[in-house]
């Protein structure tokens, strides 16, 4: 029972991140139909702007935790949406109004292009960071057994719950959130209704980034260790979230990185850790076949 | 945007500031990614900054985007018009020529100035400028004087035709007068740029004609090599007993994998699809009694001559001692390369004649329309699985290709990337192209193989520079270059599959792709 609570709040934990990319992936396919595949990529810059700020900040003799932690988190949400929104101007603007498989290879090729850049500009090799966020509670103890729940899991659950009752009130409360609406149901008509098309998709990009900048910063914090390929792997998980919540719902997005990440944190502790990514993508094969939109995706009624 | 009405001045501030603007996004995206460098130290990680670097990146920004906004986006005659005009028949203004002239001339000057100062850079720029001012002027004369031959046939006929002798003439010339070259490079990189074309040209089946989005197809040629591999060295197998089987197991897997997909569409589909071929690649990692892991299997034997081996050894009859010749190392390879375009030959042939069948119709059916084909009485669960069969055994027989002609098999091989360099291949042809198909696997997969063994560009950049560490990124920066330059893909033009009365080609965009 303290093992399997001790792995529920990792779950929660690993689940929150997924969760906070899997909004970026979710989005843009809600607004323009696309896979952004680069977004993962975009994840890992955004952990790598991190990093760096934080360094930077020491550097300049800024160690108050707090404050360099926000002035981190201001910084690479700010560089990461200009990441986003650039990659959306170079790669997928041009293309919008092509063919379905056209921006999905741009995708891939902004995915290489952002590994390879961060690879040759940083260095292939991990890069640790000493741990910033320390300590925990113990909950209470079996046996040998002690339930911890550590700050830096507080921290990241408290962002994201935060960040998403955030982002629910700007979807559903403020201008940009309407126009973005209006842009999923039917872009043409939004455009006729004054709602500046471009500028909206955009917004959901920059968006996007910099929930995946939050995330990259949690991951760094989590983990303590980064390198430029965290972005794929990540990536792809946080996709699968997205699909398997119903892509272009954003609870469903965050519902589809809770389950995902329980899965994996619940395979790992009682199955084999190799085979964590297998049950995942297993898992998504299967409740795909029974809900092909996925949990809370809109059934796709097609007009003939 | 400055209109044609406005003043000198007035377009200079416009573009001033829009390059302003552009040079302060570059400085925000590289201030500290590239700005800054992490070191590693006993201590923890420190910076060390790049001023210099971030600086010249900055500026090299504005000037490019000040030159383009000058001359080419918002000019009264874009500098771009000219060379555009090289693959028209329009006819040429005076400033064309001009541009052009100078064009050359430049390219004249980099060569001279090449040879003066002994820098390759400028070498290199001349021959550029050179090649596509003198290419492109051939083109246009050939195409002006015979306006109506048939240059897509003898394109491609020209092709198969070098695909065949290359290896032979090459060999022939240097074993009579033993100029040096590279051949077994040349050989190699032939053989995998093939192995690339019949790839495209299997996934072509699955995406290009059935209009499925498969982002996994690398699991199929994982599951050819894997065949072999573990036939030849548990079975002691050769590679023509394994063929037929890699290709039937593949094609068993396509099924086993197609069967719960068959319910989704588009996205949900490509995602399944990626899922499965991460699956396999991490059974192959982690089943190590079977597989040996991240190990991979050694020791898998090449392809035989009808029965002969190329050995230097006489144990038995050899190929060499049996056609009583000279042993030679490259005699394997070229056969290797035989091999791999006959295979692929064999992929498209089988495709050609796969489109003309009731099976092959259906598939385009399916991919333009799935419900007006369900409803026309096509069974699209048969459609959808021949499809995938199909596609996976043409992947399988690459797979067993590929770990003969390695030796040797690891799940490194069949990474995502390789599925991506795949479906590249053939949307950057212009899906359902078969010319394209082979055209965009010569320019991604040998275009930048070659880059890796560029020793020159050390000579151009310093000796700090390494090309294969560039080379990725250039990949990248090239696929998204030429998507955004021909979203249709290299061949935008279609030739229906049949006609009523002349089959004329029709444009890409009249044909739905990728949808279902």
């Amino acid at each position: 029972m303290a093992y399997f609570l001790q792995q529920l709040i990792n779950g929660v934990t690993l689940g929150s991140i997924y969760g906070l990319i899997a909004i970026g992936y979710t989005m843009v396919y809600g607004i323009i139909g696309m896979i952004n595949f680069a977004h993962g990529d975009i994840f890992m810059v955004g952990a790598f702007i991190a990093l760096i700020a934080f360094l930077a900040l020491t550097a300049l003799g800024i160690t108050a935790i707090p404050l360099a932690l926000l002035l981190v988190l201001i910084i690479a949400m700010v560089l990461t949406g200009v990441w986003g929104w650039t990659v959306e101007r170079i790669a997928y603007r041009p293309l919008r109004d092509s063919f379905r498989l056209a921006p999905l290879i741009t995708a891939i090729g902004m995915s290489i292009v952002l590994q390879n850049f961060i690879q040759v500009a940083q260095g292939a090799r991990v890069k640790p960071l000493q741990p910033i966020v320390t300590g925990g509670y113990e909950l209470f103890q079996n046996g040998s057994f002690t339930v911890i729940v550590s700050n830096i899991q507080i921290l990241i659950v408290a962002t994201t719950v935060v960040l998403m009752t955030v982002f629910w009130l700007v979807i559903n409360c403020t201008a940009l959130g309407r126009a973005q609406r209006s842009c999923e149901q039917d872009r043409l008509m939004a455009a006729l209704s004054g709602v500046n098309v471009d500028r909206t998709i955009s917004l959901t990009f920059v968006l996007g980034a910099a929930l995946a900048a939050v995330a990259g910063l949690l991951y760094l914090l989590y983990y303590g260790v980064i390198d430029f390929f965290i972005g794929f792997v990540v990536g792809i998980k946080a996709f699968t979230a997205a699909v398997f919540g119903g892509i272009g719902s954003i609870p469903g997005a965050m519902l589809g990185g809770l389950v995902i990440g329980l899965i994996e944190t619940f395979w790992s502790a009682y199955f084999t850790i190799e085979y964590k990514d297998v049950a995942a993508f297993s898992m998504l094969a299967i409740v795909l076949i029974f809900f092909p939109t996925g949990l809370l995706g809109r059934p796709e009624v097609e007009k003939v | 945007m400055a209109e044609p009405g406005k003043t000198l001045g007035q377009k200079l501030s416009a573009a001033l500031a829009d390059s302003l603007l552009a040079a302060i996004i570059a400085f925000a995206l590289f201030s500290l990614v590239l700005g800054l460098r992490t070191i590693d130290n006993v201590t923890g990680l420190t910076l060390e900054p790049r001023a210099v670097l971030l600086a010249s990146v900055v500026g090299i920004v504005f000037f490019c985007r000040l030159f383009l906004n000058l001359f080419v986006w918002h000019a009264d005659y874009p500098l771009t018009t000219p060379f555009a005009k090289l693959f028209t028949l329009a006819p040429f203004e005076r400033r064309d020529i001009a541009t052009l002239a100078v064009t050359a001339a430049l390219g004249v000057i980099g060569l001279a100035a090449s040879f003066a100062t002994s820098n390759p850079l400028y070498g290199l720029i001349g021959a550029v400028l050179l090649t596509v001012v003198g290419l492109g002027c051939l083109r246009r004369a050939i195409f002006r004087t015979f306006p109506d031959l048939p240059y897509a046939q003898i394109f491609i006929a020209g092709g198969i035709a070098f695909a065949l002798f290359f290896p032979i003439v090459t060999y022939a010339i240097e074993s009579t007068f033993h100029l040096g070259m590279p051949l077994r490079y040349w050989f190699d990189l032939s053989i995998l740029v093939l192995t690339y074309v019949m790839l495209g040209w299997g996934l072509n089946i699955v995406v290009g004609l059935a209009g499925l989005l498969d982002l996994g197809y690398v699991a199929f040629y994982a599951v050819g090599a894997y065949t072999f591999a573990l036939l030849a060295t548990h079975f002691g197998l050769g590679f023509w007993v394994c063929l037929p089987i890699a290709g039937v197991a593949a094609a068993l897997w396509g099924i086993i994998l197609g069967f719960p997909v068959l319910r989704l569409r588009g996205d949900y589909l490509a995602i399944v699809t990626l899922a499965f071929g991460e699956i396999i690649r991490i059974v192959l990692l982690n089943w190590t009694e079977v597989t040996n892991g991240p190990n991979g299997i050694a020791g898998i034997p090449k392809p035989t001559f009808f029965g002969l081996p190329f050995s230097p050894f006489a144990d038995g009859t050899t190929f060499s001692s049996f056609f009583e010749i000279k042993y030679d190392g490259l005699h394997a390879i070229i056969f290797l390369y035989y091999v791999i375009l006959t295979l692929a030959l064999l992929t498209n042939l089988i495709t050609l004649r796969l489109r003309r069948l009731p099976v092959g119709r259906a598939w385009e059916a399916m991919r333009e329309d799935e419900i007006a084909c369900r409803s026309l009485g096509i069974n699209t669960t048969l459609t959808k699985l021949s499809a995938f069969a199909i596609g996976a055994m043409f992947g399988g027989l690459a797979g067993c290709f590929f770990a003969t002609r390695q030796g040797f098999v690891s799940p490194e091989s069949f990474t995502f990337i390789e599925s991506a360099i795949i479906l590249a291949i053939v949307v950057l042809g212009g899906m359902g192209s078969q010319l394209g198909v082979a055209i965009a696997a010569v320019v991604m997969v040998g275009g930048f193989e070659a880059l890796r063994h560029t020793d020159g560009l050390q000579a151009i950049f310093g000796d700090g520079f390494d090309p294969a560490l560039y080379r990725m990124l250039l990949f990248g920066v090239a696929m998204v270059g030429i998507m955004v330059w021909r979203p249709r893909g290299l061949v935008p033009t279609r030739a229906p599959t049949i006609a009523l009365k002349d089959g004329r080609a029709i444009s890409a965009d009249l044909v739905g792709q990728g949808r279902a």
